[in-house]
């Protein structure tokens, strides 16, 4: 069976990074746009795997690596739905452009 | 053996000890709020002790963390201004019913700097950055009921987290390219293929977005306006300097390879940061906003003396955080009495200060002043080192641009001395009623501005320890 080349997989997470990126400044729903930065940690989560698995086989530097980062991940979408709740409360939305008091 | 782990690691043990022990106080039995606050400051005040007694350089667990003199005193930095930020925000937790946890915020985002600062391993270091910066995130939300507070929590969570998974993919490629995660191995894999530079241009944009420089700035001044002060302080002098502390010891250690790459983004980063800062600051009101975008302006600063990438470079740095947390902490100090006391926090509810609180305007003054860098305060020497370390690069357009703006910055500093001390207001902020240990930690600002500057001993120690490129 032929092998996936390491090219396409970082292709996929790259493609995907730039999809959350999109995600974060386009979209004005707090929740979606913590969704958005999560589909950037999965895809350098992807190419940590990739390189671990395709390039450095002998140590798992690269697979550790993505274990904390699912864990960090998690602490930080804790905290920031945390936040986002305690914002509705004080604004009724969670609509970013609601919440724009302070500028410039 | 043991001993060794306990000499190594004590400032890290010292911090844990007191998170726990602050954990059992809450859990424990009601206590007047002056009380632990008193045994805090006590704590804290051991805690900075501890770190001043037999240092040792050394390795722990495989490189992941390694200390040395240099490490250990910056440290001590960090540890003098939270020992300050806490004496400063008396008045301001002596009401609040969750005191306790805003100590335990800032105290595990203090110890997740303390293993950013002392981490061998990018690892250790994405670690020891998250820890510090997902407690201050909550930490910015601690007036629960304020709409600013948490708009601001918000932006500050949205952005690091954004910032933390640009750094994140730089670390990958730099993963990809050497195949290690150490420093002492990655710096002999570097070759400046492009991979390997794109990927150190994400890395230091995600270092950017932490302190604030220009292209990165834009959640600062409304993180800082809608924080409570104690918060804002944290951020100003603490996050900021723990992070330039890592930065400087990267590019100094980890990146020499591509020296020639990191000088050029920091020459464009510096002109741009110290520009916008300074011409944001001029029309700002609010004095949380005008100290952020002051800040701003003195990373620009800070960045020119790193680009000098010498013994001088790095000690200046020190040198000049040092500094900065007594001129920016006595500012802050201000600022968060008369907030507490009177909920005011306008540049324009300033005017006519002086004629009710002399003592407080005096402080501000002086902490305006070394701000700006007027010679008698320390703030003029540390602006002259760092410009000092610049030019050995011999880019004297940088030096000239940076000095004109410090011109700018004399206007804006200005400005609010003037309000303080020439206009009229027809009602003035009353006189207030200082606590005695606030008044104390102001003291220790206005000593440390004066003195930092005359005594050269405390530069020379911080140039012997200090690194080179």
């Amino acid at each position: 069976m032929q092998e996936i080349p390491l090219s396409q997989i970082l292709f996929v997470s790259t493609f995907l990074f730039f999809i959350g990126m999109y995600g974060l400044f386009t979209r004005r729903n707090l929740i979606t746009m913590l969704m958005s930065i999560e589909l950037m940690l999965n895809s350098v989560n992807i190419n940590f795997v990739a390189f671990n698995k395709y390039l450095f086989p002998d140590n798992l530097d690269g697979l550790f690596f993505t274990l904390f980062i699912i864990t960090i991940a998690a602490a930080e979408a804790a905290v920031a739905i945390a936040i986002i709740i305690n914002l509705y409360r004080s604004h009724h939305s969670i609509d970013v452009e609601d919440a724009t008091e302070m500028k410039y | 053996m043991m001993y060794n782990i306990l000499i190594q690691l004590r400032q890290e043990l010292v911090l844990t000890v007191l998170i726990f022990l602050l954990l059992f106080i809450k859990l424990g039995k009601d206590r007047s709020n002056e009380s632990i606050l008193n045994f805090i400051n006590a704590a804290l005040f051991i805690n900075l002790g501890a770190g001043f007694c037999c240092h040792e350089t050394g390795e722990l667990f495989n490189g992941m963390f390694n200390t040395n003199a240099l490490i250990v005193f910056e440290k001590n930095l960090l540890n003098l201004a939270v020992l300050l930020i806490s004496m400063q925000s008396y008045a301001w937790l002596k009401n609040s019913k969750h005191l306790i946890e805003f100590y335990l915020l800032i105290l595990t985002s203090l110890l997740g700097m303390f293993f950013m600062i002392s981490s061998g391993n990018l690892l250790m270091f994405y670690l020891g950055l998250e820890m510090s910066t997902i407690p201050l995130a909550a930490a910015a939300n601690f007036d629960l009921t304020k709409r600013k507070s948490s708009e601001a929590a918000m932006k500050l969570i949205l952005s690091s987290a954004f910032s933390s998974a640009i750094l994140l993919m730089g670390i990958s490629f730099l993963y990809g390219t050497t195949g290690t995660l150490t420093f002492s191995i990655l710096t002999a894999h570097l070759n400046g293929n492009p991979l390997q530079l794109f990927a150190f241009i994400l890395l230091i944009s995600g270092f950017a977005f932490k302190i604030s420089a220009v292209p990165f700035h834009l959640w600062t001044a409304d993180v800082y306006e809608g924080s409570p002060v104690a918060v804002t302080s944290f951020l100003a002098v603490i996050s900021k300097g723990a992070v330039l502390f890592t930065m400087v010891n990267l590019l100094y250690k980890v990146f020499t390879p591509i020296a020639s790459t990191w000088y050029l983004v920091l020459v464009v980063l510096a002109a741009a940061t110290i520009l916008i800062g300074n011409l944001f600051a001029i029309r700002q009101d609010n004095f949380k906003r005008f100290l952020a975008f002051s800040s701003i302006a003195q990373v620009g600063f800070i960045l020119i003396g790193i680009s000098g990438s010498s013994q001088i470079g790095s000690a200046s740095l020190i040198y000049f955080i040092l500094i900065y947390i007594f001129s920016n902490l006595a500012a802050f100090g201000v600022v968060s009495v008369v907030s507490a006391l009177t909920g005011k926090e306008n540049i324009s509810d300033f005017k006519g200060f002086y004629k009710t609180n002399p003592m407080l305007s005096w402080v501000l003054t002086i902490a305006l002043f070394s701000l700006a860098g007027v010679p008698p305060t320390a703030g003029f020497f540390g602006k002259l080192f760092l410009m000092m370390a610049g030019a050995a690069k011999g880019n004297y357009g940088l030096i000239t641009f940076a000095a004109l703006n410090m011109v700018i910055s004399f206007y804006y500093y200005l400005r609010v001395v003037k309000a303080i001390f020439m206009e009229e207001h027809a009602t003035p902020i009353e006189k207030l009623q200082v606590p005695t240990v606030s008044k104390l930690a102001m003291y220790i600002c206005v000593v440390g501005m004066i003195v930092t500057g005359l005594a050269s001993v405390v530069y020379d120690y911080i140039y012997s320890i200090s690194i080179g490129l």
